[in-house]
């Protein structure tokens, strides 16, 4: 259901359209694995992390880890889906050394989630809604080591049993923009619920996209899945090639096969991992060693309630609370660290109501932009929400212009310290007191007796006097204040 | 003193509480009873220091006065049981000389309760055999013979191993498994007690895995009340498998010699077999009569789906263990097979290390969950599965206490006698089990007479959803009026 205008591919007999599912596995975050007590800790010794169950040994027999299911439910939730109160746990069955119990625990016919929608922010205001198809819960797999040994291959199984969540889209997604802008939607909300810690890096998210190309209007044409995506930027890169690749062979006269394709990013090309007849005969059934999961609507109820609150409802509340534009209240909601330090300062200033979108425009403008030049993420600025409130709050209160401010920031930044000592100790604050202006102002004018004579006539001229003042007082002099006294000097 | 292995279970324990022999001595018995009968081939591991050790350990604890319910008793385990430290190997050459780090959850219990372990027994590989001829250490002995004859027969299977040893007198009880009549048939074919509880009464933790939605485990014993005793320790709730049932386990020894009056006991019309041989038709009778007289009640009863459960199981168990077994790939564990890429490496380990009856069986389960087959198979046999538990809840449903059937369609037969050219031959075998399995209900196997050869015959209860304790009141009816069967030693 695209609300946005999309891009659409110029071929040689006209214009294509992309059409773009896919599948997330997102780890999710829990202690423990999907079936077993052992830790899901990240970069340990290989098979330090490894349960009975995990290995697979004879007679070892899976248990549920709830916590895993109550983080599915929350995401459930968080994508507005339809929370199944009973799902049943399949097994695929194919043999492959980092999967020791020839299956993985999945979910095939009965998902815990059912249908659900998220809102895709494009830029330019636009946006568009992608329908979510299900998410299931599922089990990792260990990972081959083909490094320790010339001749042989090692397997390392900590991640064997991690659980995942597989969270399948819709085909709704129409252009690589909107893919990149999916995924990095989708990251934000998991992290808001801190479901998954969405590092791509670590091989927590990783995604499988599902491309096609037709003639706008026309029905679907055959798809090829692109495997195991690691980067917001390859995604779009790959969709990109792959939608021309398929354009170029359609072209040609030629059809696309269904296969399983891998993106290599050194050549900017997908190439063929394997086709349909090579793909497995998974004998999906149901597990025998597992019941069915069932849970109440109260358990679901009571997981809702304690949602924390999600990009869309934050972006809506700085809108309404703050006057934010939509635009700057995105950029502060897109990561959830963002929000929170932006949600700290307001906690932290003296006059929310008053200063709350000025602070959205320091957190923004100033904050971001210095961090971005620095490379740095919020989490390791140096200004923290505190210094960066007191700045806010001497602005806000009359103490210190925005000119003076962004001196006062630089300093914080370079130096750290208390913001409103520093005002005092290095008198940078504003001269409001009409006496200590009055002087200037006299002279000024005195000064510029043709200037002084013109301004009568031509009001707007009043700005050049304001800016010598402010000048000679070095810009410490309160705008307001001046205004005013050069008003009545000036007899305007 | 009389010969320590011949006393029953509930005897010996009495012996050991008055002090009138130690474990010690009780278990040296039944270890020089083992060393006499190799010949029979039940046990494929015999653990002595560790048998004498558990034995002074449980007479220490008798001698304190804190003995626990089975203190002192020598068992034998199942091979399919994991015994930490001890081979464990479900009788197949792809575990090869696995040893578990972890003990199943069933042995745990019973040596909480003091019993001690005198070896692992023989089984058909992965339980996957009704007559224990599929073991990869070769064919079990039964204890009984026909009369005049000296050719070997089979002691049923899977848990061949287990009802040769309890015949034979080598130990005083044993654990078995059931998938579709692994425990009932052997102790048919050996004139022993075997009971299959209802599906999720035993915790399968640490049981190596044939079919998961069937499999149970339960004793093999010489009585009906030695039958009760054990299961009392081997049941309960266990949080490592869900499928097992938070129900407190009662004292099933209490339902030994409770009045069976008023009792309704079906009797099943669709076991009536075309061909069934006549002392089949006449021991059923014999039961059903001392039930009647011991004050119960008897119903003709239908159970229409009964022809469609052989076919249905063997669509069932295949396909699971086809699943199950898929982790025995020479990567981790037991036999490896090495080849020049991995698949070989699979291939050369699996087609060396299972048996050509598990081969079979794991193609024909495979086969039943491909793509285009799943709805036909596996689908439709889990449908018929539900309407046969269906024909057992509305049995239940009009009254039925339980369900009186005969436990084989046959006595023992001679160790190759059957399967060699159609495997179907030896499935029917499991004619009268299979069903209770597919329902999951509780089945037990009494002696309850001779055929005209001299071998045993018995008797299969089949009782509602986790009351086991009727099975043992109307187990022990039987028992009293047949008498006990013991084989007379050739070995």
């Amino acid at each position: 259901m695209s609300t946005a205008t999309h891009k659409l591919l110029k071929g040689a007999t006209g214009e294509w359209e992309m059409v773009i599912g896919m599948e997330i596995h997102a780890q999710v975050t829990s202690n423990s694995k999907l079936f077993s007590g052992a830790s899901t800790a990240f970069g340990g010794e290989p098979n330090s992390h490894v349960s009975l169950v995990d290995a697979a040994m004879p007679g070892m027999l899976p248990v549920i880890n709830e916590e895993c299911v109550r983080q599915a439910v929350r995401t459930g939730l968080g994508l507005n889906a339809r929370i199944n109160l009973r799902s049943v746990f399949d097994r695929k069955n194919y043999f492959y050394p980092d999967l020791p119990q020839g299956y993985q625990i999945s979910q095939y016919k009965s998902p815990v989630v059912g249908e659900g929608e998220v809102l895709v922010e494009l830029d330019g205001g636009r946006s568009v809604s992608v329908g979510i198809e299900r998410l299931h819960l599922e089990q990792d797999a260990g990972k081959l080591l083909h490094d320790r040994s010339p001749t042989m291959t090692n397997v390392d199984l900590n991640r064997s049993g991690v659980a995942l969540m597989e969270i399948v889209s819709k085909p709704d997604i129409r252009d690589a923009e909107q893919a990149k802008a999916y995924v990095t939607k989708l990251r934000s909300i998991l992290r808001y619920l801190g479901t998954c810690d969405g590092d791509m890096e670590k091989g927590s998210l990783r995604a499988d996209v599902n491309v096609s190309v037709r003639k706008p209007g026309a029905p679907l044409g055959t798809r090829c899945e692109i495997k195991n995506m690691n980067s917001i930027n390859f995604i779009g890169q790959a969709i990109e090639f792959e939608a021309r690749r398929q354009i170029e062979i359609l072209e040609d006269g030629g059809v696309i096969d269904q296969e399983t394709r891998l993106y290599d990013p050194n050549k900017g090309e997908t190439r063929s991992m394997r086709s349909k007849e090579e793909a497995h005969d998974y004998r999906y059934f149901p597990d025998p060693d597992l019941l069915p999961l069932e849970f109440s609507q109260s358990f679901v109820d009571e997981l809702k309630a304690e949602l924390p609150e999600l990009p869309d409802q934050k972006k809506a509340r700085f809108v309404a609370d703050f006057g934010l534009s939509a635009y700057d209240a995105s950029v502060l909601v897109a990561e959830r660290e963002s929000a929170v330090f932006y949600e700290t300062v307001l906690d932290k200033l003296a006059n929310r109501a008053r200063d709350g979108k000025m602070a959205a425009n320091w957190v923004i403008n100033e904050l971001f932009g210095r961090l971005n030049k620095e490379g740095r993420d919020i989490t390791g600025s140096p200004v923290s929400s505190e210094q960066l409130a007191a700045i806010i709050d001497l602005i806000g209160e009359g103490t210190i212009s925005g000119k003076i401010a962004k001196d006062l920031f630089e300093i914080v930044w370079q130096e750290g310290g208390d913001p409103r000592a520093l005002v005092e100790s290095r008198g940078m604050k504003q001269v409001t007191d009409l006496s200590a202006i009055e002087k200037v102002v006299d002279d000024i004018i005195a000064a510029n007796p043709d200037k002084a004579a013109q301004v009568k006539d031509k009001p707007q001229s009043l700005g050049w006097f304001v800016g010598q003042v402010m000048k000679s007082s070095g810009g410490k002099a309160n705008p307001q204040a001046v205004n005013e006294l050069l008003k009545s000097k000036l007899g305007i | 003193m009389t010969d320590l292995t011949s006393l029953t279970l509930a005897e010996a324990r009495k012996g050991l509480a008055d002090k009138t022999f130690t474990s010690l001595e009780l278990t040296d018995a039944h270890l020089s009873a083992i060393e006499k009968a190799r010949v029979l081939n039940a046990f494929v591991m015999e653990t002595p220091d560790q048998a004498r050790s558990m034995a002074r350990e449980a007479d220490a604890k008798i001698a304190k006065g804190d003995a626990g319910p089975l203190a002192g008793i020598p068992l034998g385990i199942k091979d399919l049981f994991a015994t930490k430290g001890v081979r464990t190997t479900a009788c197949s050459k792809i575990l090869g000389n696995f040893v578990p780090t972890y003990e199943s959850t069933i042995t745990s219990q019973l040596w909480r309760d003091g019993a001690v372990m005198l070896g692992k027994l023989n089984n058909d590989e992965f339980a996957m055999g009704s007559a224990n001829e599929t073991s990869c250490f070769g064919p079990v002995g039964n204890p009984w013979r026909r009369e005049g004859s000296n050719t070997t027969l089979v002691p049923g299977g899977s848990s061949g191993g287990s009802a040769s040893a309890v015949a034979a007198l080598l130990c005083m009880g044993a654990t078995a498994t059931d998938t579709g009549g692994s425990i009932r048939q052997p102790a048919a074919f050996t004139a022993t007690v075997g009971i299959k509880p209802t599906y999720g009464r035993c915790s399968r933790w640490g049981i190596v895995a044939f079919a998961s939605s069937l499999d149970q485990a339960g004793p093999i014993a010489r009585s009906v009340r030695d039958s009760a005793m054990l299961l009392r320790s081997m049941a309960g709730h266990d949080p490592k498998d869900t499928t097992s049932v938070d129900i407190a386990v009662p004292d099933y020894e209490a339902s030994i010699g409770k009045s069976v009056k008023g009792m309704k006991i079906g009797i099943p019309k669709e076991y009536r077999l075309d061909g069934m041989p006549a002392e089949i038709e006449k021991l059923w009778s014999e039961g059903a009569a001392w039930l009647k007289a011991a004050g119960a009640e008897l119903v003709e009863v239908s159970l229409p789906h009964t022809k469609y459960a052989l076919p249905a199981y063997y669509i069932v168990a295949p396909a699971e263990a086809s699943s199950n077994l898929a982790r025995y790939d020479g990567v981790r564990y037991g036999l490896r097979e090495q080849g020049k890429t991995i698949i070989e490496q699979y291939e050369n380990t699996r087609a060396r290390g299972f048996g050509a009856e598990v081969r079979r069986r794991v193609m024909i389960g495979t086969y039943v969950l491909s793509a285009g087959y799943y709805d036909a198979y596996y689908l439709r046999a889990q449908k018929v599965r539900t309407l046969i538990k269906k024909d057992f809840e509305d049995c239940f449903a009009k009254g039925v206490n339980a369900i009186l059937t005969p436990a084989t369609p046959s006595a023992a037969f001679g160790i190759g006698e059957k399967g060699g050219a159609d495997p179907v031959e030896m499935y029917l075998n499991d004619i009268f089990t299979v069903t209770v399995n597919m329902a999951g209900l509780p089945g037990i196997a009494v002696p309850s007479g001779k055929d005209a050869q001299g071998l045993p015959l018995g008797l299969q209860l089949i009782g509602r959803p986790f009351e086991e304790e009727t099975l043992f009141s109307l187990g022990e009816v039987i028992e009293q009026a047949a008498g006990r069967f013991t084989p007379a030693r050739w070995w």
